[in-house]
């Protein structure tokens, strides 16, 4: 069996846990997402939210960055043990994404996937189309975020398309 | 511009925002955080059916938007946080260089479990300098009302 046969609906993957600080919070947000309620405790205090929380757009990467590397070392783990390795291309997008609970300075989120979609794309033979919806949950148990996020994998039915291994290349 | 409150959206209406240019650095420091897939790190990657060469993490175009928003509308409001994003799709590679805008309309306005707050839903889209859509994402938004106090 293949690394695409070998996925099933309803895995779950763990992809671990993260520590959001104020400093963190802060610098993302100074970057992308500046409102008073991500750059200033004393204004996010008497803001609606109640506190100096985390750009959902913080947290969603900081999903990403897990995930990435959840997936690497699992993939090392295939090749060091000779199995099949699952090749993945680009996102179309995702669906579904909220923003349930603040994410306050000093939340700890642990993030788990579920695999709830797996279907082969009629657009693009070879590869197929793997949904994923994804959970961060804090220390109290409150669930701060939910997304089902798309991504194209090798089916492994198609022949790789022959092509130069680097792009760029002279 | 005076500040904007829930009862200042009205579906239709259409916010023009700035734009923001996108460098390799800016890519590779996003990615080496938040994203390290080597497409997202390197010029070098290999070239599939979907293409090759260094292109940014689809969050962080997400948080590019975010920050054109901030700066264009959200910043001079009453905005009071999001509950989400029901859909969003990456349709055109950011690559270094590329200048991003974007524009959002205004769906709908519509009232929010919480009466201190209204709840706002968007239609946002990102264009690259050469007005190709990098990506569009239907969003809702909460923002205080203006009789809050």
């Amino acid at each position: 069996m293949n690394a695409y046969d070998r996925i099933a609906i309803g895995d779950i993957h763990v992809f671990g846990s993260h520590a959001f600080t104020a400093e963190d919070i802060k610098r993302f947000a100074l970057k992308y997402d500046p409102q008073h309620f991500h750059i200033d405790e004393v204004a996010a205090k008497k803001s609606y939210l109640g506190g100096l929380c985390a750009s959902g757009w913080h947290t969603a990467s900081v999903m990403m960055g897990l995930l990435v590397r959840y997936f690497d070392a699992r993939e090392a783990e295939a090749r060091a043990a000779g199995e099949p390795v699952l090749v993945s291309g680009p996102s179309p997008g995702f669906d579904d994404l909220r923003w349930p609970n603040p994410v306050f300075a000093g939340d700890v989120v642990t993030f788990t996937a579920r695999i709830v979609g797996k279907r082969k794309s009629k657009s693009r033979p070879g590869w197929g189309l793997l949904s994923m919806t994804t959970t961060g949950v804090k220390q109290t148990g409150e669930t701060v975020f939910v997304v089902t996020t798309h991504a194209f994998v090798e089916t492994g039915e198609a022949p790789r398309r022959e092509g130069p291994p680097q792009a760029g290349a002279p | 511009m005076p500040k904007r409150y829930y009862e200042d959206f009205a579906a239709g209406q259409i916010f023009e925002l700035p734009d923001v240019a996108v460098s390799r650095e800016d890519i590779i420091e996003f990615a080496r955080e938040f994203d390290p897939q080597i497409f997202h790190l390197q010029e070098e990657t290999p070239i599939t059916e979907f293409g090759g060469g260094l292109i940014a993490s689809g969050w962080q175009v997400c948080s590019l938007f975010m920050r054109l928003l901030d700066d264009g509308l959200l910043l001079n409001s009453s905005c009071a946080g999001s509950p989400g994003v029901e859909h969003l799709k990456w349709q055109h590679a950011v690559r270094p260089g590329d200048r991003l805008t974007g524009r959002t309309t205004v769906v709908e306005t519509t009232g929010w479990r919480d009466p201190r707050v209204g709840l706002v839903r968007f239609h946002h889209e990102v264009f690259n300098q050469h007005r190709e859509r990098a990506m569009m994402m239907d969003n809702a938004i909460l923002f205080e009302r203006r009789n809050l106090l």
